[in-house]
């Protein structure tokens, strides 16, 4: 037993434990302040300010300027309302399509032939190091009335008229498929590959049709991976601002647009961060949920 | 995955998948050499876009603020993740274990919207002048948990015995961390370092809200360009960028593929 103070371990656990709870628990807290504030034509743009000099009764009068206002403007504009619900679908709706399409592709590079394994992930995990702004950006060139994909269909033949597809829910759709994909891919691809094999080997032996075999073992066990997968994809589309600002267009409204045009175009700091809260607070139940299960089949594998 | 043949339908889904990631990409740097000024219209192969691109102050300026953000921010990060994976896997229980792996794992899932905005009123609420160090600071912060990700996953696979031998024969814990621990998780390392400095390239949103008058980084550039329209200019750009990313990330798995075979 160690009498003397570990000072080696007390600094290895304290400087990084620091750091967080001044850069991320901190601002947090702040965040729920300045909910509390009203809007002010002052530097910072909110009031009440804390101030300390005065000693107790400047901590009394600065709590009883805190009040509500900015989560009853959310309530009374319908514009914070649509766009929740709004980020909500288009959430939803883009998971499924990764989904679609990221099932047969992890299914196919766990099934591929073990040689070529290690350079399919390789390009799978590829897109995700560049530039996410660069990928979005690409995308613009090819939606556009005028773009590739109008231009090829068009000299095909295949329409007359030019799809209207950039400044609509389907190009963010489209968007947030193609960023992604990977992270949907990869834990399902991880499922997948460990899957074990006498179980499908002995439903095929007991006269299930592949197909059946699939559906039967196959799916419900890779079940833990899709969920995760879905988890990775939902959560972070939920907040996502780069997409719907540069592929959706000022209609398609979505809560990480309202924050930042509320924040940068209307400089009004208490209303975004009311409207960073309620964010935060409907994204509280996925994360949990997706950590519980994380931590659950980590148990199951250790 | 092999009672059932790879067949044809597995073949199609991966050459579909695989096209729809490529494609975009691929186009992009085939119009980064169009002649035309019209983005989607091929009017020859030209390299005049890259040299205007390198004759425009903005973006070489915007470059440079964002090289130096990204190589101090993923260094420091670098330490910190490290720090806090070794925390996580190595010292036991200790009060507030719970919060701190709370912290160091809800940044990963955190929308940067908020995470951009809540650091920005921290530094307004201690009076911080906003600019190339609060974007540092705010990159860390973010950065240093996929760090402690990648290196705490390597922490808990390789075999503890070998630092408990090394305490057994004397060595300080210290000493044995840079004797024997160090070079094992060196590979983990290094790509925490490169995730954590391409994810600092990268960033828009954090960068947007943190950064001040006189620190503009190249995506806030980019940005700022695309909303006003495509450019051809950053077609080249994005095409030195995606270059650079994968030369990186290729070398990186060459390393620590290297290191892997001579572990084992």
């Amino acid at each position: 037993m160690q009498r003397q103070f570990d000072w080696g371990r007390f600094l290895l656990i304290a400087i990084p434990f620091l750091w967080l709870l001044i850069f991320f628990l901190l601002p947090f807290a702040i965040v729920v302040k300045i909910s509390l504030s009203d809007a002010a034509n002052a530097l910072p743009p909110y009031i009440p300010t804390l101030n300390l000099s005065e000693g107790w009764s400047g901590i009394t009068s600065f709590i009883s300027q805190l009040d509500l206002e900015s989560f009853a403007w959310l309530l009374d504009d319908k514009i914070y309302f649509l766009s929740y619900l709004n980020s909500l679908k288009i959430a939803f709706i883009s998971t499924l399509l990764t989904l679609l399409i990221g099932y047969p592709m992890a299914y196919g590079l766990a099934k591929a032939p073990q040689r070529w394994r290690t350079v399919l992930l390789m390009l799978v995990i590829l897109p995700f190091w560049t530039s996410f702004l660069i990928r979005v950006y690409a995308w613009i060139g090819i939606l556009k009335p005028e773009g590739l994909l109008n231009m090829g269909l068009m000299s095909l033949g295949l329409i007359e008229q030019p799809l209207a597809i950039i400044n609509t829910p389907t190009a963010v759709y489209i968007g947030i498929v193609y960023s992604y994909l990977p992270f949907l891919v990869l834990p399902l691809y991880a499922t997948l590959e460990k899957l074990d094999q006498t179980l499908i080997e002995a439903a095929l032996d007991l006269g299930c049709s592949p197909i059946q075999a699939f559906w039967k073992v196959t799916f419900p066990l890779s079940l833990p991976g899709v969920v995760a997968g879905c988890f990775l994809v939902f959560i972070p589309a939920m907040g996502e601002f780069v997409i719907p600002d540069l592929l959706g267009g000022s209609d398609t409204l979505m809560i990480g647009k309202t924050l930042w045009s509320e924040f940068f175009g209307n400089r009004d700091w208490p209303v975004a961060s009311a409207v960073a809260v309620v964010l935060l607070l409907s994204l509280v139940v996925p994360i949990v949920i997706f950590q519980r299960m994380q931590e659950r089949q980590r148990e199951a594998e250790a | 995955m092999n009672v059932t043949r790879f067949g044809w339908f597995n073949l199609t889904s991966l050459i579909i998948a695989f096209s729809f990631l490529y494609l975009p990409i691929l186009l992009l740097i085939l119009f980064s050499f169009n002649a035309s000024k019209l983005v989607t219209v091929w009017g020859g192969f030209s390299t005049k876009w890259y040299v205007s691109l390198f004759q425009n102050e903005m973006f070489m300026t915007a470059a440079w603020v964002t090289l130096k953000v990204a190589l101090v921010s993923a260094s420091l990060a670098t330490i910190l993740g490290t720090m806090a994976a070794i925390v996580l896997t190595r010292v036991g229980r200790f009060r507030g274990r719970l919060l701190f792996s709370g912290m160091v794992y809800s940044p990963l899932v955190m929308p940067e919207v908020i995470t951009g905005l809540a650091l920005l009123l921290l530094f307004v609420a201690i009076g911080l002048d906003r600019g190339y160090w609060t974007i540092t600071l705010a990159h860390t912060t973010l950065t240093m948990c996929f760090v402690t990700v990648v290196v705490s996953s390597r922490l808990v696979s390789f075999d503890k015995s070998l630092e408990e031998a090394a305490l057994d024969l004397g060595c300080t814990k210290l000493s044995a961390f840079f004797q024997v621990t160090l070079p094992i998780i060196l590979p983990a390392i290094i790509a925490g370092w490169l995730l954590a400095f391409t994810l600092s390239l990268d960033d828009l949103v954090i960068a947007s809200f943190t950064s001040g008058p006189g620190s503009t980084t190249l995506p806030m550039k980019i940005y700022s360009q695309v909303r006003l329209g495509l450019n051809p200019e950053i077609n080249a750009l994005s095409t030195l960028l995606i270059l650079l990313v994968s030369i990186g990330v290729i070398i990186a798995s060459l390393v620590s593929k290297r290191a892997e075979e001579q572990n084992v």
